[in-house]
């Protein structure tokens, strides 16, 4: 029997120039295994590989030179230490993450669990080409989430209380935009130059900040052959489940409007990016409750083709 | 013997002018361990990095951060008062 690569690639499995040898990509979400994850991979490299494994630019890991005749075994062997194939080609790949607010003192959102419910939502979905998602805790971007089709910063508004507030002046140097005076013992905050960055509020040391959560997207990056960094066309996004119905809609809109092999960014460009811009402004302006609604039911797309080799 | 500053009685005082980042934290997380709790430390730091995030830094080792003084000469004086774990 013929081997279907294109299937075995689909898989996680990619054919290496070496014969019959493939190197197998684990499914990695947000960059975190578990210890007993890292055992079973380390057994499976050293029994059916050639004793190491490959650190990928896209938090994943590979196995390289298994061979055909392995793969299932290599496949079972790797279920038992909860370890599962990722993905390559066409479809919603490995959602990548940093630390986050769970140990990072810089960041505004739990990365890793908005991570997971990325993955759960939207991986290995079948698309007109490779769809990336990368996820960062704050605007240090150490994820460098532009080059993502989507990028995800985790960012936040903040309130000043007053009466907590000692005029000390810590946040007005911390302030990286010069956004924040201190004027006869008032917090004056500049919103145009405001980026949502937390800084203040992460700085104060008596808690007269109120720190409300939410997100700055970028839309339309890629970093392979040809560059372009990803747009960030919407102001500070609030909710999570707005986040949720504006991830949809771009799934939505390349699902719609992308033809074979198209990273997000030349479909947005074929489109017009003004006709993008507008279509997603308008998702941004529809109402709390539609988005509450959409991010409470799995993604919806007819013609969809569920991934079921794993 | 304990100064005044603004207001504040400093029982001890750091100059972290002539270091770098990260030495600048360091310097100023060893001058707090000399101290007792409830003491309190003047840092005397540059503007720029320094102050951006030497007085974050302290406060997410739990001291208390009293006040930041502008010397309006290119360099702050952080007042902490130290809290002990």
């Amino acid at each position: 029997m013929a081997t279907d690569y294109a299937a075995l690639k689909k898989g996680g499995w990619m054919r290496q120039k070496q014969k019959n040898r493939f190197a197998l990509r684990v499914h990695v979400v947000g960059g975190h295994m578990t210890e007993k994850q890292l055992i079973g991979v380390s057994k499976v490299a050293e029994k059916y590989g050639e004793g190491y494994v490959h650190l990928t630019a896209r938090q994943s890991l590979e196995i390289p030179f298994i061979r055909l005749e392995d793969i299932e075994a290599v496949k079972a062997e790797l279920a038992e230490f909860d370890v599962v194939p990722s993905v390559c080609g066409p479809r919603v790949r490995t959602t990548t993450a940093c630390q986050g607010s769970a140990v990072c003192p810089s960041a505004s959102i739990d990365t890793y669990n908005l991570a997971t419910e990325i993955d759960e939502r939207y991986f290995a979905k079948e698309l007109p080409g490779k769809f990336k998602f990368g996820i960062t805790g704050c605007q240090n971007n150490c994820l460098k989430t532009e080059e993502n089709d989507i990028g995800i910063k985790g960012a936040e508004s903040v309130d000043w209380i007053e009466d907590n507030c000692i005029q000390c002046g810590v946040c007005v140097k911390a302030c990286r935009e010069n956004a924040i005076k201190l004027e006869d013992g008032r917090i004056i905050i500049d919103e145009d130059k405001c980026t949502y960055c937390g800084r203040c509020a992460k700085s104060c040391p008596s808690d007269a900040y109120e720190e409300h959560p939410g997100y700055i997207m970028s839309f339309g990056g890629m970093y392979g052959n040809h560059f372009h960094k990803g747009r960030q066309i919407l102001p500070f996004v609030q909710s999570h489940d707005k986040l949720i119905q504006l991830c949809d809609a771009c799934i939505n809109f390349f699902h719609d409007h992308g033809k074979a092999g198209d990273r997000f960014q030349n479909c947005i460009a074929r489109e017009g990016e003004d006709t993008f811009d507008a279509y997603i402004k308008e998702v941004f302006e529809k109402s709390e409750e539609s988005a509450a609604e959409e991010a409470s039911k799995p993604l919806e797309l007819t013609d969809w083709k569920l991934r079921t080799d794993i | 013997m304990a100064v005044e500053k603004a207001g504040f009685q400093i029982d001890d005082t750091v100059d972290i002018t002539d270091v770098v980042c990260p030495v600048t934290f360091v310097k100023a997380k060893v001058a707090l361990e000399e101290l007792d709790d409830g003491q309190v430390l003047s840092v005397h730091m540059n503007d720029g990095e320094p102050v951006q995030n030497v007085p974050r830094s302290i406060k997410e080792e739990g001291h208390k951060i009293l006040k930041l003084i502008d010397n309006e000469d290119g360099t702050y004086d952080l007042i902490v008062r130290k809290v002990e774990e």
